[in-house]
């Protein structure tokens, strides 16, 4: 278990001053200067050494996406925009660093901002958070008032501004270059790529979109070393991660630990435990609603990383884990994902548009044991033609927790099927004793 | 250039093209819904996937650059999934109504189907159904049929420069709507019938009137405005079902205007199809001997010196090279193909034709518009403009007055106001925008009619000209002068010197000189935009299609052929000579017109010398070699034009009142009158 | 699609729509995040304003107004009016009382705390009770997971509900205000574990 020692969110749970004085006796913003003089390279540098990947989903490698943006400006500003458009459901961290650790962010911020050549950052927050928005914007004038923030950040010579900029619901805005079309007064609806954003990102600048908490660890890191960073974790699969423990477990929380922990050890020791038991654990969906779900056998050694639950065809994704027991009609949970992703689809691509309307129908009738049972491989198929066929991940987004089920719940999916087929015919044969 | 591998096969292709050109290049065909070369693009349809070597995904190859080395399948079973996948979602919400469909027959979803449908139906759900909307009077709406590819919403935002349709909604709940049921306010928006894919869009004026493939199609030339754009005139028996566009990229690329596409409704209406003769102060119907007898009896007890002669907006060069030959004979010089007065320089073909070419505002970086609408007088030139401006480094400015409507010019420019007295300050240095012109390489002038229909138009064209000569509009490899015309007939009969001879009245001329009484007769060819009350005191012969302001006084009426109707040269406003096709026969008694004047000429007895289409133009050609060169450009050498002298500031007056109603087709025809009232409406509210 | 996200028909709609003096600054603010010639960028915070200045719903010359405002075509408003689910295109009850039912709340009951609302206000998901003091709304994932399930309203999160304390909280709104805090309903301080923490217990944490 990771020791608090090396926790980087240490008022992850608001117990103490969120403001800048609480932040500053947390070793926020000491002295910021020596950090930026350490040069854009030498910042991009330890950023790699310390093997960090992107905490929003994919796991790309951050130091290698900043080290795409140009590095001396065509005359074009580059711009910073950090994606705090949490709304994979499972997943609520981002939420509770921006709450309860803001200057973590916005010194992440100026740090990754400078790195790539940025003097002006945006923070897109979804917009059902309006207090946190509230708190970060606060924030920002509070790190303006001390000069950690504006012209001369911090006494660096950099200037640098943050504004935050808040969305209006709708998820596939955390898609980042529906992110950036949205920032600029648009429809979320996802660009082609190439162009890619480091080249013509933001109003056709060169941009690097971030995760929140990909960020706010940056101060951190850059004062302890990447390789303190690198020796937490596995090879690949370094540092610290913010874990979201939801569903049916004892106590549901967030929790920062190491990557790499045990699932079941996570669970155990964060979240007091699967609801009447381990052995009341039916399935885990472990990185945020997309990934496909793994099975209690799984789940009992599987390792919280991203090439860990990669090789066990699930993912890391956001680290979000929903927890499902014995009593849960998983069919209707795979369905009411379905809902969301077609609820969530921009429209734009047709296999996403047209696929995760059909997807979810059918996913509805299952649910009620309305069908044939050839029609879980016409399901199977349809989510094939959506899967890799988008322009953006949504559409594989909407196809992965419906394999999940089927690879490992097919029999449970055929037998409501056969089951309430019997009954319909029963019925016809024999009316009175079905009624 | 870039070497890549399309199965297997190796092809050097040219740097910045897509993957979709690449295979194109090479004969692979790419099927697709969203993608048109002339539209921004979108790569949402995902037809157009193929697999490309170590991508785990299929890739959208209308959106992917090619760069070297890239190794593409267009064949293999990746790509075979994923476009089955596509159709098959895309016809799950589709309609099965094909049987109704206007677009049965040449349907991209229907023929795509043929290749990459599935032989049943897996989607047993319910079908989505949307709501249809009121796209005006020219579009036909089922939306039900929409797939979402947004040709529609990119023509009305990039070529058309109306941002008045869009995506609303999301998911699969997005629909194409305009905002709030306004209807579209532009003058090229048929184009988006064309560009629609599926049946969602269709002509509502050709709405179950015929079938594709029951038509028969004819290549030719439209004479709504002087851009000669290529169409095609579909038929059925002698009726014209449709107008659509051929591709010409060096004049209307693949668009059309409304009027070009809609007017023709009005060939069937209000036709002169019978010889008039008055008689008693009333027209009466005759044949054709007793028309020419009493012209030929007027004729014989007039001396040549009162007959005069206006060939108006719509007339062909065989027919105005006829008219002038038969004026020759009979002696007269009162000829003038200017009915709206403008005084061209007619001796300097360079003073009146677009000598950049039409291709040439793809180069250009400024443009000084000078009397002109482009919008209204040239609507598909215009989206070229637009088209320029959107890549960017091109500053407009305008000089002269533009109709109240939505969106004004379709891109932004700098306004001079609308006296044209600013011309002296420019060619002094006096202005702001010399700045502008200055650094221009490309710099262009589009002067237009309103520049040139007062009184002190040969010194515009004056100053204009020492502009274009002081500020670098006129090179070896550039000419930047360039004259709009918006009428159809013009270029061709100001190279067929169409105007006064030695001692003739030019066109205000003859309205005096027939109000003052010394003009016993005039001939009138298609000429129907003045005031003719004010020939009433002459002998009045009508020669044209239809009954209207032109034959309003007349004393003989001879019914000539549409332009849909006979085979005829026209020159473009580039100078461009061009020939039309005859779709249908004139109705009735109507005759191509050339062969009037021939006849005529006959009865008279003073008898043109040709017999028929080939001599004449074997003549024309003779007397005016522009006339050999077919469809081609022809570069003018550069000449002074037009006269020194004081340009005063009445403001330049608008050219075109009512971009709906500049012709008698166009003020027969029905479409164009709701198009019209719609207009009204739109502005009014 | 629920009846907030289509306009509202002609006779609901009001002809005129203005920012008032206060909320002009505002606009004004927001305005000057973005770069000059980028004034479209406001768009999404604009209508957020010009919904909260008209009782929580966004008319069509409320979309026309911000359009002209920031000098975009008026259908790119309604574009982004008719994408984003916050935009009610309708009128609305004076509480809008959402409910998070994506999985993860679902897991923790939000069927129930559904049916509660809708029994208790007597209207389903999409509309509004009779008197006009409520809208119930379903919406996707609220991001607050751990503390499902979730329901939003105003601009508050009420968490890790029960029935009994989403009972409670409709009877305050009836009564006119929410008294208990927004938040957690079990009084446990944000995404922390319940009970005994496991976590950040160090001396100095």
């Amino acid at each position: 278990m990771l020791n608090d020692k090396d926790r980087i969110f240490t008022n992850l749970y608001g117990l103490k001053d969120w403001n800048i004085e609480g932040s500053l006796s947390r070793g926020d913003w000491d002295n910021t200067k020596s950090l930026i003089e350490l040069g854009s390279e030498k910042i991009i540098e330890i950023v790699k050494e310390s093997g960090l990947r992107g905490r929003g989903g994919a796991g790309f490698p951050t130091g290698l996406k900043w080290s795409f943006m140009p590095k001396e400006s065509d005359g074009r500003p580059h711009y910073l925009v950090v994606n705090a458009d949490e709304g994979e459901p499972g997943t609520c961290k981002d939420r509770d660093i921006m709450r309860n650790d803001p200057h973590k962010l916005l010194e992440g911020c100026l740090l990754a901002g400078f790195a790539m050549g940025a003097h002006v950052a945006y923070i897109y927050i979804r917009g059902e958070f309006i207090n946190e928005a509230k708190k970060l914007e606060s924030a920002i004038e509070a790190a303006q008032q001390r000069g950690f923030l504006g012209k001369n950040a911090c006494g660096s010579g950099w200037d640098f501004d943050i504004y935050v900029h808040r969305g209006a619901g709708a998820y596939i805005c955390g898609e980042e270059t529906a992110l950036i079309e949205s920032l600029e007064g648009k429809k979320g609806q996802p660009r082609l790529k190439p162009p890619f954003p480091a080249n013509m990102g933001l109003w056709g600048c060169p941009t690097t979109v971030n995760n929140v908490e990909s960020i706010a660890v940056v101060p951190t890191i850059l004062r302890r070393g990447g390789n303190w960073f690198s020796s937490l974790g596995r090879p690949k699969n370094t540092g610290t991660k913010v874990f979201c423990i939801s569903g049916h477990v004892n106590t549901p929380c967030n929790v920062e630990e190491e990557m790499g922990i045990p699932l079941k050890e996570l669970i155990e020791k964060h979240a007091g435990g699967v609801r009447g038991g381990w052995d009341n654990l039916k399935a885990i969906i472990p990185g945020g609603s997309s990934v496909p779900m793994i099975p209690k056998n799984i789940c009992e050694t599987v390792l919280m990383d991203f090439d860990s639950l990669s090789a066990v065809k699930s993912g890391l994704g956001t680290a979000a884990v929903i927890v499902m027991d014995k009593s849960t009609d998983l069919i209707s949970s795979i369905t009411r994902l379905s809902k969301f992703y077609m609820h969530e689809s921009c429209g734009q691509c047709t296999p996403c548009r047209e696929g995760t309307g059909w997807m979810w129908r059918v996913m509805s009738r299952l649910e009620k044991g309305e069908g044939e049972v050839d029609e879980i491989d016409t399901l199977l198929d349809v989510a094939s033609q959506v899967e890799g066929h988008t322009i953006c991940a949504h559409g594989d987004a909407s196809a992965w927790p419906i394999q999940g089920l089927i690879r490992h719940f097919r029999n449970e999916v055929e037998e409501r099927l056969i089951n309430s087929n019997k009954q319909g015919f029963d019925a016809i044969d024999n009316p009175k004793r079905a009624a | 250039m870039p070497k890549i591998k399309i199965n297997e096969q190796e092809v050097d292709v040219e740097n910045g093209l897509t993957i979709l050109q690449a295979c194109e290049s090479i004969g692979i065909e790419i099927p697709r819904f969203c993608y048109h070369e002339k539209l921004s693009i979108a790569g949402n349809c995902r037809m157009c996937l193929v697999e490309m070597e170590k991508s785990p995904k299929p890739i959208a190859s209308c959106a992917m650059p090619v760069s070297d080395g890239m190794v593409i399948f267009t064949n293999s079973p990746m790509v075979k999934k994923a476009r089955n996948g596509v159709m098959e979602f895309l016809l799950i919400n589709h309609p099965l109504d094909c049987p109704i469909c206007d677009q049965g027959g040449e349907c991209d979803l229907q023929d795509q189907a043929m290749s990459y449908g599935r032989d049943s139906n897996r989607y047993i759900e319910n079908k989505r159904a949307v709501n249809d909307k009121d796209l005006g009077p020219l579009i036909k709406t089922v939306m039900t049929r929409c797939i979402h590819c947004t040709r529609c919403v990119r023509f009305a935002q990039d070529v058309a420069g109306v941002s008045e349709l869009g995506a609303t909604g999301r998911g699969e709940e997005m629909e194409i709507d305009t905002f709030v049921e306004k209807t579209i306010s532009s003058e090229l928006s048929g184009n988006i019938i064309d560009l629609c894919p599926v049946g969602a869009l269709t002509s509502k004026p050709y709405a179950f009137e015929a079938r594709s493939w029951e038509l028969q199609k004819t290549e030719t030339i439209d004479i709504h405005d002087a851009l000669g754009s290529n169409i095609r005139v579909d038929t059925r028996g002698r009726e014209v079902k449709r107008v659509l566009p051929r591709i010409n990229e060096d004049i209307n690329e693949e668009w059309i205007s409304d009027k070009t596409r809609f007017a023709f409704d009005g060939l069937g209406c209000k036709r002169l199809d019978r010889p008039w003769l008055k008689k008693d102060n009333k027209l009466v119907e005759v044949e054709w001997p007793e028309a020419f007898n009493a012209i030929s009896e007027k004729i014989q007890s007039t001396e040549p010196n009162k007959i005069a002669a206006i060939v108006g907006d719509l007339a062909d060069c065989e027919s105005i090279f006829s008219l002038k030959k038969l004026f020759n004979n009979i002696g007269s010089p009162h000829i003038d193909c200017r009915q709206d007065g403008s005084l061209v320089d007619s001796s300097v073909r360079g003073s009146y034709i677009f000598n950049s070419e039409i291709t040439g505002i793809d180069r250009a970086d400024f443009i000084l518009l000078i009397g002109s609408d482009p919008r209204w007088e040239a609507p598909v030139l215009n989206s070229r403009i637009r088209k320029r401006y959107l890549t960017g480094m091109l500053d407009i400015a305008h000089l002269g007055t533009l109709p109240s409507r939505e969106n004004g010019l379709t891109y932004p420019y700098t306004n001079l106001g609308s006296e044209p007295n600013v011309l002296d300050d420019i060619a002094s240095g006096n202005h702001e925008i010399i700045e502008k012109i200055k650094s221009a390489k490309f710099p262009m002038i589009i002067i237009g009619n309103s520049a040139v229909c007062r009184s002190d138009s040969l010194a515009i064209l004056h100053k204009t000209r020492e502009i274009a000569e002081k500020y670098n509009f006129i090179r070896e490899d550039w000419n930047g002068f360039n004259f709009l015309n918006s009428v159809a007939s013009r270029v061709g009969a100001l190279d067929l010197g169409f105007v006064p001879g030695d001692g003739g009245y030019d066109f205000n001329s003859i309205i005096t000189n027939s109000a003052n009484g010394n003009l016993d007769m005039v001939y009138l060819l298609a000429a129907d935009e003045f005031d003719v009350e004010k020939l009433s005191n002459s002998f009045i012969i009508y020669q044209g299609h239809h009954g209207d302001i032109g034959a309003r006084n007349a004393d003989v009426i001879l019914p000539g052929a549409a332009y849909t109707e006979k085979n005829a040269t026209y020159v473009n406003l580039e100078g461009r000579v061009q020939r039309t096709s005859k779709a249908t026969f004139p109705p009735n008694d109507a005759r191509e017109d050339w062969t009037i004047i021939r006849a005529l000429s006959a009865v008279i007895k003073f008898p043109i010398p040709f017999d028929n289409i080939v001599e004449l133009r074997q003549l024309m050609e003779k007397e005016y070699p522009v006339f050999s060169n077919i469809d081609l450009f022809q570069s003018q050498e550069w000449k002074p034009f037009g006269i020194s002298g004081s340009i005063n500031d009445t403001p330049l007056e608008l050219s075109i009142r009512d971009f709906y109603m500049t012709n008698p087709i166009t003020r027969a025809s029905q479409t164009m009158s709701l198009c019209r009232s719609e207009f009204i409406k739109r502005i009014n509210n | 699609m629920t009846s907030n996200r289509k306009p509202a028909p002609d006779n609901y709609q009001p002809k005129e729509f203005s920012f008032t003096k206060e909320n002009l600054e505002l606009a004004k603010k927001e305005l000057n995040k973005y770069p000059e010639n980028r004034k479209a960028s406001a768009v999404i915070p604009l209508l957020d304003l010009a919904q909260r200045q008209n009782s929580n719903w966004l008319p069509i010359a409320a979309i026309n107004y911000i359009a002209d405002f920031l000098g975009m075509p008026r259908i790119k408003a309604y574009e982004v009016a008719t994408f984003y689910t916050m935009y009610n295109l309708s009128p609305v009850g004076e509480n809008i009382i959402q409910i998070c039912t994506t999985t993860p709340c679902a897991l923790r009951g939000s069927k129930e705390i559904a049916d509660l609302c809708k029994k208790r206000l007597n209207i389903d998901f999409g509309e509004t009770s009779e008197d006009k003091k409520f809208t119930l709304l379903e919406v996707e994932c609220l991001g607050a997971c751990v503390n499902a399930p979730v329901v939003w309203i105003g601009d508050e999160y009420y968490e890790d509900l029960s029935k009994e304390s989403m009972d409670s909280i409709i009877d305050q709104l009836k009564k006119g205000e929410i008294k208990v805090s927004p938040g957690s309903q079990i009084g446990r301080n944000g995404s922390m574990p319940s009970g005994q923490r496991s976590s950040l217990i160090d001396k100095g944490n």
